[in-house]
């Protein structure tokens, strides 16, 4: 058995096109969408013979394969590695990285945590923060947006939310961005993501522990599920983990990406001045646009077949999540930015017992911010060049500086 | 394909075709359903798919799933016996003509 990136090395199945792509190019993660049309161009599915994988990202199959958790599991890995055939490079998580009955369990206590009815508690204080931030950034000429409230906004509501006495604003952004660089391939993203874990992850585990947190945030709602014999403890710090990694530095990127797209469309923020009520549908359309998880992967855990195609046990499939959401089978005009679109089915947070546990609370603070940007701000204004910041599995900005022009 | 038919507040009744297999939450955003929200698209985080079994229907359909109860919890109306998040409830020929009700709001 021969293994590529520790997973099975499959040969091209029948009818597949052997398409030589690095879809983890520094160039690909700069800017995706040459690829993703190439990739929908190819059919249902590419194989990639550098990796031996097939990746997929036409929107009905892409969303066939990432939903189906029976067929296509998680606990093989949502990278390029097979759990099966290689160590992973931390203890797999324990509801990113499972399936049921595992998952069942520990998804069952995290939805709870997450729920809409304790994210609605959470909705004044993130306001408040957020009115902070944006009264500061518009007393200035201008400001660069990632650091200053991308960065800025989540880190000052996400920690005191999950109840963590430690706040280490880099580390905290900084795990996130280094987990998702460890889906891809063994490249100089994910070498460089490897190296700084000696420095992160003693703090990030410290950090997860019952003493270190309060008792009446997101974090002690887990530990009350292991009190009450739903869950170990040690499984509760894992868990209280997954809100570090999963929680910080999606948000950020989302928050970044908002940003540019209000920038370059003032038509839509004019749109959003005048209703604020559409702040959410906003932050929707910014989530098919932009795709801030851009790839996760799949396992096949049986043979099968999708739209034709044969698939073997252990074959890895890339989603490309991206590109789904750029679809123009599923999506009408979709490299217009429409704040209006309500666009049901995009797959930015996937879809069926995997998708995005967090979901609600990353909503509510875009909602927020997006809303109090709205009242407060007349009109923001690139000052300079948006840069992205190549990720093997997030597409997040680097740098975009702007200017807030006041009512 | 099994029917189901969507009674708003007011009294009026929508009858759809479905397809065995998918969710009445899917069956009713396929269809511009109005007062189903489905913003989470399926996942059982957000609550905004509530609605109730008409009683007949409410034997046929099954248990609340695993975690279900809990989400219900976060409903923006009155959660009673037969209130379902309707991404749980899977469409069969069984299921023809499934009459469920939509609640006042969703969020």
């Amino acid at each position: 058995m021969k293994l590529i990136e520790d997973h099975l090395a499959i040969d091209p199945p029948e009818g597949v096109p052997v398409w030589d792509v690095d879809p983890y190019s520094e160039s690909v993660l700069a800017n995706p969408n040459p690829y993703y049309a190439a990739l929908r161009e190819q059919g249902p599915f590419a194989y990639i013979p550098r990796y031996a994988i097939l990746a997929c990202g036409r929107y009905d199959e892409t969303k066939e394969v990432f939903s189906d958790h029976t067929r296509f599991v998680s606990s093989r890995g949502v990278g390029l590695n097979d759990f099966r055939h290689g160590k992973p490079w931390r203890p797999p998580s324990l509801i990113l990285e499972a399936d049921p009955p595992d998952h069942t369990r520990t998804r069952k206590v995290m939805a709870r945590a997450l729920s809409p009815k304790v994210v609605a508690g959470l909705r004044e204080d993130f306001r408040i923060a957020a009115e902070a931030i944006v009264d500061r950034l518009l007393q200035m000429q201008g400001f660069e947006a990632v650091a200053d409230l991308a960065e800025a906004f989540p880190v000052a509501v996400f920690p005191k939310a999950v109840g963590m006495l430690d706040v280490h604003a880099r580390h905290l952004v900084d795990y996130g961005a280094m987990v998702f660089n460890g889906l891809g391939p063994d490249n100089a993203l994910r070498r460089a993501a490897m190296a700084r874990a000696p420095e992160i992850v003693p703090w990030i585990t410290a950090a997860c522990t019952r003493n270190r947190l309060t008792g009446d945030g997101l974090g002690a709602i887990i530990y009350e599920a292991a009190d009450a014999g739903e869950i170990g403890h040690d499984e509760a710090a894992m868990l209280v983990r997954s809100f570090l990694s999963a929680g910080v530095d999606t948000t950020v990127t989302g928050i970044g990406s908002a940003l540019w797209c209000l920038a370059r469309n003032p038509e839509a923020f004019a749109a959003l001045r005048a209703d604020p009520a559409l702040a959410r549908p906003c932050f929707e359309e910014v989530l098919r646009y932009t795709s801030p998880v851009h790839t996760f992967a799949r396992t096949a855990d049986c043979n099968t077949e999708v739209a034709g195609v044969k698939i073997v046990e252990g074959t890895k499939i890339i989603c490309a999540l991206g590109s789904a959401n750029m679809d123009p089978a599923k999506w009408d005009d979709p490299e217009v930015f429409r704040i209006d679109r309500r666009p049901a089915g995009h797959l930015a947070f996937g879809v069926g017992i995997h998708g995005c546990v967090g979901q609600n609370i990353a909503r509510a603070e875009l909602e927020v911010l997006l809303t109090v940007i709205a009242e407060k701000v007349a009109a923001i204004e690139p000052t300079g060049e948006a840069v992205w910041r190549p990720n093997n599995a997030i597409h997040a900005l680097d740098r975009l500086p702007l200017r807030f022009r006041p009512n | 394909m099994p029917r189901v038919i969507f009674v708003t507040p007011d009294g009026t009744r929508t009858e759809v075709e479905g397809v065995a297999g998918d969710s009445v939450m899917a069956t009713a955003i396929a269809h511009d359903i109005v007062g189903i929200v489905a913003e989470c698209g399926g996942s059982m985080m957000c609550a905004t798919c509530h609605c109730y079994v008409e009683d007949a229907w409410s034997a046929r359909i099954g248990q609340r799933s695993d975690g279900e109860e809990e989400m219900l919890e976060s409903a923006a109306c009155e959660v009673r016996d037969t209130s379902r998040l309707s991404c749980q409830i899977t469409l069969s020929s069984d299921l023809d003509g499934l009459v469920v009700h939509l609640p006042d709001a969703q969020t």
